[in-house]
């Protein structure tokens, strides 16, 4: 039987007596697992993390973390948790290595330890060159690759980062996606907020959806992904047909004078419409796919649970 | 029970605190010696030269622990005061709170943060003063007691005010209105016994008059201020602050949503 890294059971939280953020939610997450925990802004990511790792005071329901409750074992509890948040939370005037230095010693490693364990982490993440610069000197994409560089000094079981690569350009991005990819197979759990769905489907096995303070949705990556019914392409072709067939259940649209587009249930094969396109001497000269698979079933989701 | 990984965690807020004041030393460290050089010429020797002596000792002589006890007062409130702000305000106070730091040793980081800045400033003034006046210390342990509890108190003072302050105004409004009047008239430059008897017994309410007094007798042997009392009321203040703080730390008032 696998352990649980994260049990929420119940878990409610009222802002001020009066915003209700979350309305009792329940999920797991397994030990080893990647999960990502989705969500359109407001839907209460920030919070269920908040009270994960004691920012956020809940206002009730339990929540333990490697079996250690964050009621009476919190100590223990916050030692198996890494957390990388949404906003920059560094003194603006520390250094690199002063921030995770300092870090590890709040988790109680011995200075000379957090010295040895700073080297390896900011080397990992690049930052070994950058490690006497003030934090505010970095670019966006140092400053959270610091906040992982940060998490992971104390060796945490599992890593929580809320929305991680928020305004990194996509070559920052993809290497910190093979970063924490690696880090995963290595054994740490990973819990995950992001708007970039793509993420989500590249990264995580495991998915949770959460809308207006509810989970809607909690399951594998996999499941989810099957449940798409249909894909939209886009054809870039170099004329446009007097009017479109009629072929099974695909739906054609005219989007400009050299493109279109084509809903394609599953099941159908693409050499159809190519089939159809040659017959009317119609060339197809790129191809590609409208939209991100997930983000069209996460929009379907959130509207129907709204 | 708290094991050794908690007093590694209390000795990496106070090696951030420390390294925080000498990394602005300019803006910490440097002023008191300016200011009360400042007040040693202008108080001590141009204008108490004119004044004559004060309880049987010269003016800059009756004035000196006064002046060290008011950089003491001034620096162990503004350190924690700045500091723990500007970690609520940079949100770097989050660094402590995800860890298992538990929040007696988070309150003790700080205050001795503040203490140490406020003990080292005292030194460098009293430094400045050895330059104008040849003073003696009557009581080593009344003197070092004294400075160390009224630094204590109001590093504590400081926190609370950080913990409650939204805005920066909020961290300059109790030094202003409040802490800079009460050390102005505790006794900092004249004797309480000047004034008529209503004012005398105004003066009693205010406890920075009963930590100068305190320290003035660690340094010359008399004081208005019976030193019994003066030490409860110091110690009184400062369970009742500690206990404030570590409640308001405990219930995350302030920096928890």
């Amino acid at each position: 039987m696998s352990t649980k890294a994260i049990e929420i059971h119940d878990l409610k939280k009222i802002y001020g007596g009066q915003f209700t953020a979350l309305k009792g939610i329940s999920f797991d997450v397994e030990e080893g697992d990647f999960l990502a925990l989705l969500g359109p802004n407001g839907a209460g990511k920030s919070t269920t993390i908040g009270v994960i790792c004691s920012l956020v005071n809940k206002t009730s329901g339990s929540v333990k973390v490697f079996g250690h409750s964050i009621d009476n074992e919190l100590e223990a509890a916050k030692r198996c948790i890494g957390l990388v948040p949404q906003e920059f939370n560094f003194s603006q005037f520390e250094t690199c290595l002063q921030i995770v230095v300092n870090q590890a010693g709040y988790y109680g490693v011995p200075r000379k330890l957090a010295t040895q364990r700073a080297e390896v982490v900011l080397k990992q993440l690049s930052l070994w060159e950058k490690r006497n610069t003030p934090s505010r000197e970095l670019s966006g994409g140092m400053k959270r690759r610091l906040m992982i560089a940060r998490a992971l000094i104390h060796e945490p079981k599992i890593l929580i980062l809320d929305e991680p690569t928020a305004g990194v350009d996509i070559e920052i991005r993809r290497s910190m996606w093979e970063f924490l990819t690696e880090l995963n197979k290595q054994g740490t759990t990973i819990v995950l907020t992001t708007h970039y769905l793509e993420e989500a489907e590249q990264l995580c096995r495991r998915i949770a959806i959460i809308n207006q303070g509810e989970i809607i949705e909690n399951t594998s990556m996999k499941d989810i992904i099957s449940r798409l019914d249909v894909e939209t392409f886009v054809l870039d072709i170099d004329s446009m047909p007097e009017k479109f067939p009629e072929i099974n259940s695909v739906t054609f649209r005219q989007r400009d004078d050299t493109s279109i587009e084509v809903d394609i249930p599953k099941g159908i094969s693409l050499n159809l419409i190519f089939s159809w396109l040659s017959e009317q001497n119609i060339q197809v000269s790129s191809m590609r796919n409208k939209s991100n698979r997930l983000e069209e079933l996460f929009v379907k989701l959130t509207e129907n649970a709204a | 029970m708290y094991n050794k990984q908690a007093f590694i965690a209390l000795y990496s807020i106070l090696a951030k605190e420390v390294s925080r004041y000498f990394r602005i030393w300019v803006q910490t460290l440097l002023p008191p010696a300016i200011t009360m050089t400042l007040y040693f010429v202008i108080f001590g020797q141009l204008i108490g030269s004119r004044i004559g002596d004060m309880d049987g000792v010269s003016y800059i002589e009756y004035i000196t622990p006064g002046i060290i006890m008011m950089s003491v007062i001034t620096n162990s409130y503004s350190n924690v005061v700045s500091s723990f702000f500007s970690a609520k305000f940079q949100r770097s106070i989050e660094e402590m709170l995800v860890s298992p730091v538990p929040t007696l040793f988070i309150l003790m980081g700080y205050i001795f943060g503040g203490v140490s800045r406020g003990l080292l400033t005292g030194i460098i003034v009293t430094i400045v003063a050895s330059q104008f006046v040849d003073f003696k210390i009557h009581s080593w342990p009344i003197l070092f007691f004294v400075v160390t509890l009224t630094s204590m108190l109001f590093a504590t003072g400081g926190l609370v005010n950080a913990i409650f302050a939204k805005k920066f105004d909020d961290i300059s409004i109790v030094p202003t209105f409040i802490l800079t009047p009460l050390t102005y008239l505790g006794g900092v430059f004249y004797s309480i016994k000047l004034l008529p008897e209503f004012w005398q017994n105004v003066s009693l309410g205010n406890p920075i008059l009963y930590m100068v007094n305190a320290f003035r007798y660690g340094f010359l042997g008399f004081s208005d201020i019976n030193i019994t009392h003066a030490l409860i009321l110091i110690s009184c203040f400062i369970i009742a602050l500690l206990s404030l703080a570590y409640y308001l730390l405990q219930k995350g008032i302030g920096i928890r949503s």
